[in-house]
């Protein structure tokens, strides 16, 4: 059987009510699709149950490669290709000057770590150049806090009356779609 | 909220555990004074004792300093969310001025010539001619004798003033209803910009003269980052351990895990601002290899190898490796073990600062006496802010900020 999908949008005025309405709408098991706000919402993508950001992991490991890829540079130029003598601290071996090596180092490893992070979420979140602006409804760039849900029909009707308690502005339908049995994911949320 | 945990009152324990620091530290120091000479040198005049003295005056007199500075760092910069621990701030500043007198103390005794940590204090410095005459510091006393003893009463009225007022305008503050047009806090905010100002040259320069002169010889303009830094590090360690503490008591619910979480971001970043300053100032002079600023390091490389070793790891690795997730910078147990050590590491640089100037070559090594002299110390810097503590509400009642910092929350 094709099962019929809505497209709801809970808009806000504020952050608070906003906020009390994401955990209602969990705690009753109904799936957040995403949240747009005007201003960063500190704890939001664990409220919305987003898993926690792996982005640390690749700043740890651009950072290695930071370090290595420096040490490499200053071991081939400075000990393997053309020992130098600088201030009675030869390089005949590399920790025979590692003092020398530090700020180096330090700064390949921060170069290497931000621009891996910034570039991994630009892509990531496909922030490409030429794309498209995914925004639903502008308002939320002003002062508008909107809350996307795409559900079934019989979560729908519950997911409106949540909205609504909580301090919804507006409720928005913005249509629905038919999604052929086959593409259908049992629900686990 | 209970408006009875607002009123903080010393608990009797810690009370007790202060008083019994003190006596343990004080007996100790005398035990130390009676114990330190040195066989056939008869110019060294309880040295180890005397420099032992100095560094913990030093460390919690700067500490508190340092205090100052971070309250009025907040008010200049307008911060928000430190609004909640601001009583906190205030009352490890209020050690100052019982610091400052410690320091003009030992200033004095220098002087008298009952001690000789200040090697330019010494009698016919710069008399031609005379037994102890030095032609290096002959050259520079100009900028000694008088002139020193001007800059440092400046320095002392200037921080004390500025301090004082700080403080007295927040507790004047409280005891109005309503202030609506935020009168006490504009004024904090002027006098925390100029405390600015004053506090950036001076906190240099003092550090040159009470410190760097200890090593008349040696000079390095970047010495006093390096001491700011320090004692930077240590203040914050000190607010947030007392924080934690407070909360633990069941005070100060009102202070939100947030803000706990700031104060160890402050740690972390400002553990790598010391470690920055005191690579920089090694890297620099060990490349350039000038004898006149090398012998600074080599005394400490040859007699103190251990405990430069100690303070560089204790100071730098393990804030790096414990505070670097964000969970445990909002792990109050983490944050207490991490505070405590390093505030004990910040402890030992001030020694590693001190000694090899000093002490020099009959150094060895850390003993009991290090330790009772700093027990001393710290009983009498935990009597007296927690006695500030108790003098005023733990929550600042009227601070434009205070509703952004009691929902502080990142």
């Amino acid at each position: 059987m094709a099962t019929t999908k809505q497209i709801i949008h809970g808009v806000f005025g504020d952050e608070v009510p906003m906020i009390e309405a994401c955990k209602k709408l969990r705690a009753s098991g109904i799936r957040i699709k995403e949240v747009y706000t005007p201003m960063p919402v500190h704890g939001i993508d664990a409220l919305i149950g987003v898993p926690r950001t792996r982005l640390a992991i690749c700043a740890f490991l651009y950072g290695i490669t930071g370090t290595g890829l420096a040490t490499l540079m200053m071991w081939y130029m400075m000990v393997s290709d053309w020992p130098n003598d600088i201030g009675g601290k030869p390089t005949w071996a590399y920790y025979f000057a590692i003092p020398a090596f530090i700020p180096i180092t330090f700064e390949a490893t921060v170069f290497c770590a931000a621009h891996g992070m910034a570039l991994t979420y630009l892509l990531r979140c496909m922030l490409v150049p030429g794309a498209k602006a995914k925004n639903p409804d502008p308002r939320t760039t002003d002062d508008k806090f909107l809350i996307l849900l795409d559900l079934k029909e019989e979560q729908a009707q519950k997911a409106e009356a949540i909205l609504k308690e909580n301090g919804a502005e507006e409720v928005n339908h913005k249509g629905s779609y038919v999604v052929e049995p086959k593409y259908i994911l049992e629900d686990a949320h | 909220m209970n408006t009875e945990k607002l009123n903080f009152t010393v608990p009797s324990k810690a009370r007790l555990f202060s008083f019994a620091l003190m006596a343990v530290g004080l007996l100790s120091i005398i035990l130390m004074f009676m114990n330190d000479h040195v066989d056939g040198d008869a110019e060294y005049h309880h040295t180890r004792a005397w420099s032992n003295v100095f560094a913990g005056s030093f460390f919690f007199m700067a500490l508190s300093l340092a205090a100052a500075f971070f309250l009025g760092l907040q008010y200049a910069a307008e911060a928000g969310w430190s609004t909640t621990i601001k009583r906190v701030i205030e009352a490890v500043t209020m050690y100052l001025p019982y610091g400052l007198s410690l320091m003009m103390l030992l200033f004095i005794l220098g002087q008298l010539h009952v001690h000789h940590i200040y090697h330019w204090m010494t009698e016919g410095i710069a008399t031609e001619g005379h037994e102890n005459y030095d032609a290096i510091i002959a050259a520079k006393i100009g900028y000694f004798g008088v002139f020193w003893w001007v800059r440092t009463v400046l320095y002392m009225i200037g921080w004390y003033w500025f301090t004082m007022k700080l403080r007295k305008n927040s507790l004047d503050a409280d005891k109005l209803d309503v202030d609506i047009n935020n009168s006490y806090h504009w004024k904090n905010i002027k006098l925390g910009a100029w405390f600015m100002v004053l506090f950036a040259v001076t906190s240099s320069t003092a550090s040159w003269d009470w410190v760097m002169s200890i090593d008349t010889h040696w000079f390095s303009t970047l010495f006093g980052w390096y001491i700011f830094s320090g004692m930077w590090i240590s203040a914050l360690t000190a607010i947030t351990i007392l924080t934690i503490w407070l909360k633990k008591l069941g005070y100060m619910e009102f202070v939100t895990e947030s803000t706990i979480h700031d104060m160890g971001k402050w740690m972390f970043a400002i553990s790598f601002l010391w470690t920055y300053l005191y690579f920089s100032q090694f890297m620099l002079i060990w490349y350039a290899n000038i004898p006149e600023e090398v012998i600074y390091f080599q005394t400490r490389w040859e007699g103190y190898k251990a405990l430069m070793w100690t303070v560089f790891f204790i100071n730098f690795a393990l804030p790096m490796v414990m505070l670097m997730s964000r969970d445990s910078k909002r792990n109050f147990f983490f944050l207490m073990f991490v505070g405590t050590i390093i505030f004990i590491g910040h402890y030992l640089d001030v020694i590693m600062i001190v000694m090899p100037g000093t002490v020099g070559h009959h150094w060895t090594g850390l003993s009991w006496m290090e330790f009772g002299n700093f027990f001393f110390f710290l009983g009498l810097f935990i009597y007296v802010v927690l006695n500030a503590l108790a003098k005023a509400p733990l929550r600042v009642k009227n601070h434009p900020f205070l509703q952004e910092s009691l929902h502080h929350s990142i």
